[in-house]
């Protein structure tokens, strides 16, 4: 059928800021959508609050509005651009639950606009657990016994009747929000009532356990025609019982038959075919392993992380075709992008395995629970391709960044054959690992089957991979047994363990003996048809397909997969960079490894190398390609700490030179370069023993703030304030070697600073300066970020000018960097240089319209910043003021602490914009997802060293006519200044308690703050979590709640009482 | 494991490791692009004389079970896979592919670059090989010497086919399915509709056929080219207009041979899970399992009495046709599926209205 002629206008709805179980693959499901509508003349209009993004640039669609996810904002852009459809099946669940709301508020029948692709009965349907209950039953597929609940009560009866174990689904939530498996009543009564309070309908689905069941996957297509194709399907290797988004995952199937196979996905076809779904789905199912019955665990009627990983897996579009199904055209008359010669209507042959590993946030939460259920837990993943399931599971690994190379364990003997077999039955972040483990220690196949249910034939290969670890200790320098090793994927830096040499010697071995990977491409159809596709993954074979070209090549390093601090906005920078080499003219070739991400679509670079981005597989890339240079300071820390290894092995790292990061990254150097050319930065030393930290930190004086060197996102930053504090830290925070010095720095309470400049050697480009609401301490990727500076002094602007510049010059940069500040008394210090792209890059490209990854790029590569048509120096600026507000998954993460300090938390952010301040944040914080109520409660526990800033806020929230709430302590300091306050008692307390409050939703606000350093302190921690629990914003440090608070006062008005006249007799 | 070569008659020689039978073998190298069904695959009698190479790399991960055969003789001549599994993992599972192979006598090398073989014969077309003993080592311009002397044996029907009749009894329509190397998927598919079937050999003579008096006569798939068996053709002219036929790939092509149209032989054939076919009736796209080396000239068709109904979407080849005076229609590719798609079954749901409707009109007749 040919595209619809009319419409014209299509909006488009984004996914929102990044969480966990909503990440990156929406922005590239988005973009692809954008420009797949785009292409077929239709007029865009996006709305998405998440500035980090490619969706959100203005080459995407035609008009970007980057505002709030809501009701209100949403319709308001309706109003004004009069779009003739919405297309709300491509921004995830947050898209989805906005297109429903929009409907039952009845503007889109109001103004004619009709919905797009999947129609939302359709979506309610799938959605909804009854609904879709009823429909597996009419349709005779079989569903878990269930029952949709409402309360406590109704769960009590369910499990009466069915027993134990028992999964709670609330309804309408993404990533499992609140669900889980019940053991026990204990059990029952924590998921549900948490369930209950996540459903937006107050509704959850209570479900037999088919825990043990293979997990099984469909991602299908549909188009308006009745086509209707499976695009890939996948295997969970853990059992069902742990959500798929937390589960290793390999495509195709392993352990199918051709009969199992079809009749899963001739059911799959009829379930897409009864919700009459218009673009793509997914479907999960639960296999018995031991006969043919099966389950339906669930239907998403959009595009998914799944559908992105299939994507990545096949090379097969899913969002850019099913943005054109939405329009009309049908499978059958689209070409397939990846041959061009065949049709979209077909099924991907595979000739490869792929194997994705999810990449958790444990590292950063020490106290969060490992466990993993069905609630998801992951930030984010990584892919590997391989011609057997061993080169794919090992390439994973590698991938992660989370210092495994292999499947195995750093300190594996301290592990307790016990502890073992705990953390394989009782699935965890670590489980593949203490799976090696126990193999190793001769562990049967069968015994850890029965432990974790994880199939016998994952089990064999790991164990063929355990196997082999021995025969490549015995043969040392063995080319026949070195060429089966690299074969079964086995890192050069673990067989460099094994034969006790280091790991440049292997690969020096291997490149004499011609052991060397060819690239294979991922052409959709395993040979049969010839094509062209940019796209390739290494294996060890012997025919080659990557074949280098004439123009000369830039390679670029991604970054990896996504995880707190380094986010959605390196992967931005990448693609910008990437553009910007291809418009200067070389062939720009990208590494990287994250499935879910637009730079890992093969359309945007010349070449695209789906590949680990370690020492070794970035090295034999650069052998086949000889390219001008690497590109490293746009992929987070991941390409940064590539940089030295790939100089050491002769490759040209373009862009500030190695020395140059060294300089701005080792705190001595820094500390000296500094001092040359005079920029004063906090005191401060390195340490690299627990006797050598205390000396320093009583030098210069307590509070002090430590850290490692070289790390992103504040992982184990702290401030602390005693010695014992810093004796602890040194002890089991870090491990401090000479390598890794612990930095040690006097901690400056004032106004912090962000910085992000361009420099092309000669000359410095400042696209703008960033003020952070919360003072310094709290990690500048969860402070909120205000551009223009509010608050500054023309001297303190031009200082902060002048100092960038010099710092610039000074580090030799050419292209990105970043720096932090602090004002202290006045007085502006460094805090922290980091010479690459920043998490601020793309908020301030969008504010500023200054291109910064790409006149970066451009800047590299030889192109001055005025020959680039930019004058250097400070940029004017941008009328307006803009906010960058963090968001968090907390929800999603028990236990975790939600205090802001100097470890970042964050998963995402939004960018709220308007004409003052106080509109531009209550934008940010209704786009962060908070509610702001303009009168209620606020409940105040404030620690002893704020009490007089917390008063003050009191004040004000009183004068708006807010209650005031408090704890003992803090309600008297409050009284005294002449305010009612309401005591509560604290935890424990026989009377109504704080946690009586919270769950009984009596407060709006909680204000929250530490009493000092990190001692545990279960009170504050449980008060935190639980206003976490019952989604009431809990504000734990003074400034967000003061910049609240100008929020409220900006829509409310104050009330107060007449003066008193005197008569004067 | 022993070392085997496989050596292509191009001069390219590929080293790995033998598995199943230890004997060698000559036989045309095809590819199939289909990821699971390589039970189904490997005893597909259409195979009968090839060297069969699997494009998906891991293959023998579910093990070889009693139920998924598509016939009890084993005409393959050989297996090419990436990596063999040792130890498969399903509950069907009765054994492992290499020990399958063992029995059959059929040989197969593993560990090689299956795509790049994949890569040569998409070039060149297929081409013939020849799996050493294992452990053998030859002379390598001798063996291709001796591949391009060898001929493609034009008896693999024969070879697959019956000699006596045997009933599959029901008490549904009466169908006479002839046996060109069929699958049991077939005879599976028309059990389900209780149909009384009785399965003929491929050189059964019209006469003898009609002589069952038949509500409609079933053509199988079988391996080669269509023009071998002139006999079956004969047959075929025979039966049209004097009973409902339905035909599958090979049975496709010889209702199409027989009615006037002519054949040729693809570059390197339909092979695989994935093939859409757009039924030019309904205008629907079907995804179908195909296993096809020859297909029917479209050109040809054009003065027969035959209409397109099917084609291939990739590249637009004749994939189904019926008559336009006769109840008689077939389709190229295997709407059975096993292994495959089942996608196209209605059309066995097709073949019994056509049986229905022919007796309704008989009964009208009388």
């Amino acid at each position: 059928m040919p595209k619809r002629k009319d419409i014209k206008t299509i909006l488009v709805i984004g996914s929102g800021p990044i969480v966990i179980g909503q990440a990156a693959e929406f922005d590239y499901a988005g973009t692809q959508a954008c420009i797949s509508l785009r292409e077929e003349g239709y007029s865009v209009i996006l709305v998405n609050s998440n500035p980090a993004t490619i969706m959100t640039d203005t080459e995407i669609a035609d008009k970007v509005y980057i505002e709030p996810l809501t009701l209100p904002f949403v319709s308001k852009i309706i109003r004004k651009e009069r779009p003739d459809a919405i297309l709300p099946t491509l921004g995830g669940q947050t898209g989805l639950n906005m297109a429903i709301e929009l409907d039952e508020s009845g503007i889109l029948d109001e103004l004619g606009i009709e919905i797009l692709g999947t129609k939302l009965e359709a979506i309610h349907k799938a959605e909804d657990r009854d609904l879709f209950r009823t429909l597996m039953n009419e349709l005779n597929e079989p569903v878990p016994d269930s029952d949709i609940i409402h309360n406590l009560e109704e769960a009590k009866a369910f499990v009466e009747r069915i027993g134990y174990p028992v999964i709670v689904r609330p309804a309408f939530t993404m990533g499992g929000t609140g669900g889980g498996i019940c053991y026990n009543d204990n059990d029952l009564a924590e998921i549900v009532t948490s369930g209950l309070k996540y459903s937006p309908v107050t509704q959850c689905l209570l479900e037999k356990s088919i825990a043990g069941y293979k997990e099984i996957e469909y991602e299908v297509m549909r188009d308006s025609a009745d086509n209707a194709i499976v695009v890939c399907n996948m295997e969970n290797f853990d059992a069902v019982g742990i959500h798929t988004g937390d589960s290793i995952v390999v495509a195709p199937t392993q352990t199918l038959s051709d009969r199992e196979n079809q009749m899963l996905r001739n059911v799959s076809l009829k379930i897409i075919r009864a919700l009459k779904i218009e673009g793509g789905c997914n479907v999960q199912l639960a296999l018995d392993p031991h006969s043919f019955n099966y389950y339906i665990i669930e239907v998403n009627p959009r595009v998914s992380r799944s559908s992105a990983l299939a994507s990545k897996a096949t090379g097969y579009p899913i969002a850019k075709l099913a943005a054109k199904i939405a329009v009309g055209l049908t499978l059958d008359e689209m070409m397939n992008p990846v041959t061009q010669k065949t049709y979209a209507c077909f099924e991907p042959a595979l000739d490869y395995i792929v194997a994705k590993i999810p990449r958790w946030p444990f590292d950063k939460f020490e106290s969060a629970k490992r466990n993993l259920g069905t609630q998801m837990k992951a930030t984010g993943e990584v892919m590997s391709l391989g011609r057997t399931f061993e080169e794919a599971i090992l390439k994973s690994v590698r991938s992660l960044e989370t210092g495994h190379f292999h499947i195995e364990m750093k300190n594996s003997e301290s592990i307790t054959d016990a502890w073992m077999e705990k953390r394989i039955r009782r699935a965890g972040d670590e489980r593949l690992f203490f799976i090696g483990e126990a193999l190793r220690r001769g562990v049967s196949v069968e015994t850890i089957h029965e432990w974790s249910q994880i199939d016998q034939f994952f089990l064999n290969k790991l164990q063929n991979i355990v196997k082999y670890e021995q025969v490549i200790q015995a043969n040392p320098f063995d080319q026949e047994v070195l060429y089966k090793a690299k074969r079964m994927g086995f890192a050069d830096k673990t067989i460099a363990k094994y034969w006790h040499v280091t790991e440049l010697e292997v690969y020096k071995f291997k490149k004499e003996n011609g052991i060397v990977p060819v690239y294979k491409m991922v052409d959709t159809c395993a040979g049969e048809f010839e094509s062209e596709t940019p796209y390739f993954y290494g294996t060890y074979e012997e025919e080659n397909e990557s074949i280098r070209t004439e123009k000369e090549s830039v390679i670029v390093l991604g970054s990896g997969p996504i995880r707190i601090g380094q986010g959605v906005e390196f992967d931005y920078a990448t693609v910008h960079s990437v553009w910007a080499i291809k418009e200067a003219g070389y062939e720009a070739i990208i590494i990287n490894n994250n499935p879910e991400t637009v730079s890992t679509d093969f359309s945007i670079s010349d070449k695209l190398y789906f590949e680990p981005l370690t020492l070794e597989d970035v090295m034999h890339i650069v052998d086949l390609e000889q390219p001008k240079g690497v590109v490293v300071q746009f992929g987070g820390q991941t390409a940064i700490n590539l940089a030295a290894g790939l100089e050491e092995r002769g490759v040209k790292i373009l862009g500030t030179t190695l020395e140059d990061i060294d300089r701005a990254e080792n705190r001595n150097k820094f500390e000296a370069a500094l001092h040359e050319i005079d920029i004063p930065q906090p005191l401060g030393k390195t340490a690299v023993s627990v006797e050598e930290a205390t000396t320093i930190a009583n030098e210069i004086g307590y509070p002090v703030l430590v850290r490692p060197s070289y790390v992103l996102g504040g992982r184990a930053m702290q401030i602390v304030y005693t010695e014992d504090e810093i004796k602890h830290y040194m002890e089991n925070a870090v491990e401090a070697s000479p390598e890794k010095p612990v930095l040690i720095d006097r901690y400056l309470t004032g106004t912090e600073i962000e910085v992000d400049a361009i420099c092309d050697g000669e000359n410095v480009l400042i696209p703008g300066i960033m003020e952070h609401i919360e003072r310094a301490g709290v990690h500048s990727g969860d402070s909120i970020a205000v551009y223009p500076p509010q608050k500054l002094s023309q001297y303190q602007m031009d200082t902060l000018v002048d100092y960038t510049t010099r710092l610039a010059k000074g580090l030799k940069i050419v292209g990105l960097m970043n720096i932090q500040y602090v004002i202290s008394k006045d007085e502006v210090y460094v805090i922290e240089v980091n010479p690459r792209s920043s998490r601020t890059v793309p908020f301030l490209s969008k504010i500023t319209s200054i291109p910064m990854a790409n006149i970066a790029t451009k800047a590299i590569l030889g192109q001055s910043i005025i020959e680039q048509g930019y004058t250097p120096g400070l940029a004017p600026t941008s009328p307006g003021v803009y906010v960058k507000v963090p968001v968090f998954s907390f929800a999603k993460l028990r236990r975790v602490d939600i205090t802001l300090g100097p470890e970042m938390k964050s998963t995402g952010e939004v960018m709220g914009k308007d004409i003052t301040l106080e509109k531009a944040l209550y934008k940010g914080l209704v786009a962060a997802g908070m509610e702001i109520k303009d009168h209620g409660t606020v409940l105040m526990t404030i620690s002893d060293k704020d009490k007089a800033e917390g008063i003050e806020i009191a004040k004000r929230f009183y004068a708006i006519g807010f209650r005031i709430m408090a704890t003992q302590g803090t309600a008297e300091a409050i009284k005294n200044v002449g305010i009612p306050v309401d005591i509560v008692d604290k935890i424990g307390s026989k009377g109504t308690t704080l946690l009586d409050v919270i769950q009984k939703g009596e407060a709006q606000f909680i204000i929250n703050t530490l009493t000092k350093g990190m001692q545990p302190e279960r009170d504050g921690f449980r008060i935190r979590r639980e206003s976490v629990e019952n989604g009431i914003p809990c504000l734990t440090s003074l400034d967000t709640a003061e910049a609240m608070l100008r929020v409220i006062e900006s829509m409310t008005f104050s009330t107060e009482t007449m003066k008193h006249q005197e008569v004067k007799a | 494991m022993k070392t085997r070569y496989l050596i292509l008659e191009d001069g390219t020689v590929f080293k790995g490791n033998a598995f199943g039978s230890d004997a060698g073998t000559i036989g045309e190298v095809i590819f199939t692009t289909a990821m699971t069904g390589y039970q189904e695959s490997i005893s597909d009698p259409s195979n009968c004389g090839q060297i069969l190479t699997f494009t998906y790399p891991m293959v023998g991960n579910y093990g070889v079970n009693p139920d998924d055969f598509e016939a009890i003789k084993i005409g393959l001549s050989g297996v090419v896979i990436r990596e063999l599994a040792e130890q498969p993992s399903n509950f069907r599972s009765t054994g492992t592919l290499s020990e399958f192979l063992k029995g059959k006598n059929v040989p197969g090398i593993e560990g090689i670059d299956t795509r790049k073989l994949t890569r040569i014969i998409r070039k060149h077309g297929s081409l013939k090989g020849r799996l050493t003993n294992a452990g053998e080592e030859v002379n390598v311009d001798q063996v291709v010497k001796e591949l391009l002397a060898t001929e493609i044996p034009k008896n693999v029907v024969q070879q697959v086919s019956i000699t006596r009749p045997y009933p599959s009894p029901g008490r549904g329509k009466r169908v006479v399915l002839v046996d060109f190397g069929m699958k049991h998927g077939i005879l599976r598919e028309l059990n389900k509709r209780d149909c009384d079937i009785i399965v003929v050999p491929y050189n059964t003579s019209a006469t003898e056929i009609l002589g069952m008096y038949p509500d409609g006569v079933m053509l199988s798939n079988g391996p080669g080219d269509p023009t071998d068996i002139p006999e079956a053709i004969e047959m075929v002219k025979g039966i049209i207009g004097k009973v409902p036929i339905f035909g599958v790939c090979l049975g496709h092509q010889l209702i199409s041979l027989a009615s006037g149209a002519t054949s040729f032989k693809l570059k390197f054939g339909h092979r695989g899970g994935n093939h859409p076919v757009k039924d030019l009736r309904t205008g629907r796209t079907e995804l179908t399992s195909q296993n096809h080396g020859y297909a029917i000239d479209a050109d040809s068709i054009a003065q027969t009495d035959l209409e397109i109904t099917h084609i291939a979407l990739n590249d637009g080849t004749v994939e189904g046709v019926r008559h336009t005076k006769f109840p008689v229609f077939c389709v190229q590719f295997h709407p059975e599926g096993s292994s495959g798609p089942e996608d196209s079954k209605h059309l066995f749901d097709e073949f019994i209205e056509l049986m229905n409707a022919e007796s309704k009109k008989e009964s009208s007749h009388a």
